[in-house]
């Protein structure tokens, strides 16, 4: 949008606003982003790579990728099956489940965590009959991956359902007048109008899940080449004093981050409705 | 196909959207609901297709109860008001769906598949646009991929929901030519909903007029338009003067209007069609009309009108009854027919 | 073709509907909100009530406690503020302005979602230390801002940028130049315009988007705890003392703590569905 001259702000307005934007988001975003990468290659590429390369590390990547594989899965059975249920019937109580989709958005990460301690844990609800059983889910990986998909939870539900909600019941009607079966209007007619949707969900649930660090460190157990997931293992490097180490991992997961948001540009491109909601 | 609706029921969250509504079509038969929006015609469309589920009553098909058949498994065509084409398949694709997503053993052969597309764009003079997109359409061309897509499966019943109402009058009025000629070739039983009152007469062989969930008359065009059953019918198929008044002694009055009357004494509701009014001529009993504005259209002479208590009329009168009537004059005319019912209480 | 009358059953909650599934879609939707969700959140409910009144008081709101709260909520509230202002002034310039590098601004505003807390937290330890590329000169004005209150806010506001910024820029584009050439063409200056034209209908999206980032903040650990400097009763935050009463066993405690912050968090989310509500409102 160009704005007419007769609402166009002068340009010594302009130039303040500017000013003082860029000078905000240098401090705030990319000098923190500059700084990650200046620490990790603060002694040459050697030690960064070397650091990637460490079997704990290696481990941390292994398990954070298990997580996501499983974590973001969930997120897109629970996401299409909810937005499904909300955006093409209606029913009694509607805005209340919607409501409760979004609940882990709000509850603090460390809360997130230990619910999980206070169900599972040796002293939880369930604790003495997992020991029992010789089953760990608390300071191990089950616990990490629950926490994980408690944190994600709306990601993809949120991104569909204003966007189902949106494209309304028409075609689906349609579909299914025309003789099509539930599965068959879902994956020949729905997909194709929302992939770019369900994509960018997915897209924003990979981060999280990859990144999550309050919740996980609560279950995790912080067991190094175990339970220690990328987050936690820049955090185990940097409490002792490996800066190198841990700004070379961190570096790995800026990277990351940044893959993510060429991704979300590209795909806000492709569909412009799509994150229409701040996440 | 015989489509029997039986006193079928149905409730929105707050306001019922049909009473008891019965209604019987007739196979090959093209029949327009009828009625203002709110008056479930709508509604009823989505019942008989299985869109919608009834709180009571039954809807049968050839006598077979598919009240609560899906809409899968009815095998009726559907036309929906803004079309509801795929939009990321093509003309082609959207035509062939129906055929496409049959379960192996009724599916026909690909080449068949196509052969029928074909055959179907032609019917709707869409030929060669196959290969486009709906977004690359105009909105008649829209209208067409969506009755060709619905006529694809051979529906025993097409049903259509409002088919012209996202459409520009010209448009409209081609397309509804189109209707009547696809619907004479194919035969299907069909139905469509509209709140054009001047669609259903110029379209249907029988009219069903709905009102406030309720049907009010079901008849061909003439019947309704001749014989409207209620004042709402009177008052919503063409246009009627409207008169809040009585009769007494062979004659209804209303003010400064009256004209005879054969029904029996007692408060009533008068209807007077515009072309229904004739100069009175002699000493014959009529009312005086204040001519305030005379509009000459072809064969027909329109005249907007008042009467001595200043209430509006609208009267017609064909050229060569009426030599000349000007503006600001005032004539004696007389109703040659007029309708007459109960005010409802 | 089956065309019996089966499943005439109507549920008293919806309407049959034609489209399939919604049994099936609508019992995976609720079994998997209970299990993941619902009951494990009434768990910490639960465990917080075994507690008695005054012991629920001496583990929820103990001193330490209560300096928590008091840093995570007004660290959350400065951080807010922060972001309004510059929040809003960032949304202005990449809704009005064209500028070079614009693309790039509008990626990285959304940097905070992506990026894991930990890695924020770390990279904003050290650019704020006092040996930092910024804190060292923060610190020869004498400043301290890593390992204080302060960097706590520094913190926050990273996290909570976005949120502002996101939810002002499609009211801000929507807000058609329309409005604001017609109050022109009524004769009203530049300054009169933004404070009568602009700030009102920008009102609601202002309070949801600073609401977001305060509720963010609140809750919010991995990026405060390595430039906080976690001293009890001074830069400790809430969602680490709950933390730290874990790893010392101390459930109730924990429990206790989490249904305060808990309740904050509903409340908060009250607060803000009640704006966007007064928004839609004003924008129906």
């Amino acid at each position: 949008m160009s704005p007419q001259n007769s609402t166009q702000d002068p340009l010594w307005v302009k130039a303040l606003v500017l000013s003082l934007v860029a000078a905000f988001l240098v401090l705030v975003l990319i000098l923190p982003l500059v700084s990650v990468f200046a620490e990790a290659l603060r002694r040459g590429i050697d030690p960064a790579l070397e650091a990637i390369a460490n079997p704990d590390a290696l481990a941390a990547i292994k398990l954070t990728l298990l997580t996501a594989a499983i974590a973001v899965p969930f997120n897109i059975v629970f996401g299409v099956c909810a937005a499904w249920a909300v955006a093409k019937h209606d029913f009694a109580g509607k805005s209340l489940l919607i409501s409760l989709i979004d609940l882990p958005f709000s509850v603090s990460p460390v809360v997130a965590g230990l619910i999980y301690v206070l169900i599972f844990g040796a002293h939880g609800w369930f604790g003495s009959w997992l020991i029992d059983h010789d089953i760990r889910i608390i300071f191990a990986v089950p616990g990490i991956i629950l926490a994980t998909i408690f944190v994600t939870f709306p990601f993809v539900a949120r991104e569909l359902i204003p966007l189902m909600q949106e494209q309304g019941v028409d075609e689906e009607e349609a579909a299914v007048s025309l003789g099509a079966n539930g599965l068959t209007a879902f994956f020949r007619v729905t997909t194709p109008n929302i992939r770019w949707g369900l994509l960018y969900g997915v897209l924003l649930c990979n981060a999280r899940a990859m990144g999550e660090f309050g919740a996980v460190s609560v279950v995790s157990g912080h067991i190094r080449g175990l339970t220690n997931t990328m987050p936690l293992h820049v955090e185990i490097l940097y409490n002792e004093y490996d800066f190198v180490g841990a700004f070379s991992v961190a570096a790995l997961l800026c990277l990351l981050s940044i893959l993510t948001l060429v991704l979300k540009g590209i795909l806000e491109v492709l569909q412009p409705q799509v994150g229409a909601r701040g996440h | 196909m015989t489509i029997s609706i039986r006193a079928v029921e149905k409730q929105f969250a707050r306001y019922p959207a049909l009473r008891g509504v019965s209604l019987d079509i007739e196979p090959g038969e093209l029949l327009a609901l009828l009625g203002p929006s709110g008056s479930g015609k709508t509604t009823l469309l989505r019942i008989i297709a299985g869109l919608e589920f009834p709180e009571a009553g039954q809807v049968l098909f050839d006598q077979r109860d598919v009240t609560f058949a899906s809409a899968a498994a009815r095998q009726v065509g559907f036309v929906f008001q803004q079309y509801a084409l795929f939009r990321h398949m093509t003309v082609a694709k959207n035509v062939a769906f129906g055929l496409d997503v049959r379960k192996a053993a009724t599916k026909p052969a690909r080449a068949e598949i196509s052969r029928r597309v074909d055959v179907l764009l032609g019917l709707v003079e869409l030929g060669g646009l196959g290969g486009r997109y709906p977004s690359q359409l105009s909105g008649g061309q829209r209208q067409r991929v969506a009755l060709a897509r619905a006529l694809a499966v051979s529906p025993e019943v097409l049903l259509l929901d409002e088919p012209f109402g996202a459409l520009d009058a010209t448009v409209r009025k081609s397309l509804r030519k189109e209707l009547r000629r696809i619907h004479n070739a194919t035969g299907v039983t069909t139905i469509f909903v509209t709140h054009d009152q001047e669609e259903a007469l110029d379209l249907a062989d029988r009219v069903a007029i709905l009102n406030l969930g309720q049907i009010e008359q079901v008849g061909t065009p003439a019947e309704v338009y001749d014989n409207p059953a209620s004042a709402f019918v009177c008052g919503f198929v063409g246009e009627a003067n409207r008169f809040e008044g009585h009769v007494e002694n062979g004659r209804f009055v209303s003010g400064a209007v009256s004209f005879p009357a054969t029904t029996a004494s007692g408060p009533k509701l008068g209807f007077v069609r515009p072309h229904d009014l004739t100069l009175s001529v002699g000493e014959e009993a009529g009312f005086d009309l204040h001519i305030d504005r005379v509009i000459a259209q072809g064969p027909v002479i329109q005249v907007e009108a008042k009467t001595t208590d200043h209430r509006r009329i609208d009267a017609a009168f064909a050229r060569q009854d009426v030599a000349s009537l000007t503006a600001g004059t005032t004539i004696r005319v007389t109703a040659r027919k007029a309708h007459l019912f109960d005010p409802v209480a | 073709m089956t065309l019996s009358a089966s499943s005439k059953r109507l549920s008293p909650f919806r309407r049959r509907s034609a489209i399939p599934g919604f049994g099936i879609t609508l019992g995976v939707t609720i079994s998997l909100l209970s299990l993941v969700v619902l009951i494990p959140l009434a768990a910490v409910i639960l465990k917080a009530s075994g507690l008695d009144g005054p012991g629920f008081m001496a583990a929820g709101f103990s001193p330490r406690a209560m300096a928590a709260y008091r840093l995570s909520f007004g660290a959350a509230f400065a951080a807010a503020s922060v972001n309004a202002v510059f929040g809003a002034l960032t949304a202005w310039a990449l809704v009005r302005y064209e500028f070079f590098g614009k693309p790039i601004v509008n990626a990285l505003v959304d940097l905070p979602f992506a990026l894991p807390t930990a890695v924020a937290g770390i990279a904003l330890a050290a650019l704020y230390a006092p040996n930092g590329w910024v804190g060292q000169y923060l610190a020869a004005m004498g400043l301290k801002a890593a390992y204080t209150p302060v960097g706590v806010v520094i913190a926050l506001t990273f996290i909570g940028l976005p949120f502002v910024v996101r939810t002002l820029e499609p009211v801000l584009r929507d807000l058609s130049a329309d409005v604001e050439e017609a109050a022109a063409s009524l004769g009203a200056g530049r300054i009169s315009i933004i404070g009568r034209v602009i700030l009102p209908a920008l009102g609601p999206a202002w309070l949801t988007g600073f609401a977001l980032s305060f509720a963010r903040g609140v809750g919010e650990y991995g990026s405060v705890i390595f430039i906080a400097g976690n001293m009890p009763y001074k830069s400790e935050i809430a969602p680490l003392l709950i933390v730290i009463q874990l790893e010392q066993f101390n459930y109730q405690a924990a429990a206790a703590i989490a249904v305060v912050m808990l309740s904050a968090s509903f409340a908060m989310l009250l607060v803000i569905n009640t704006v966007q509500a007064w928004a839609r409102r004003l924008s129906a």
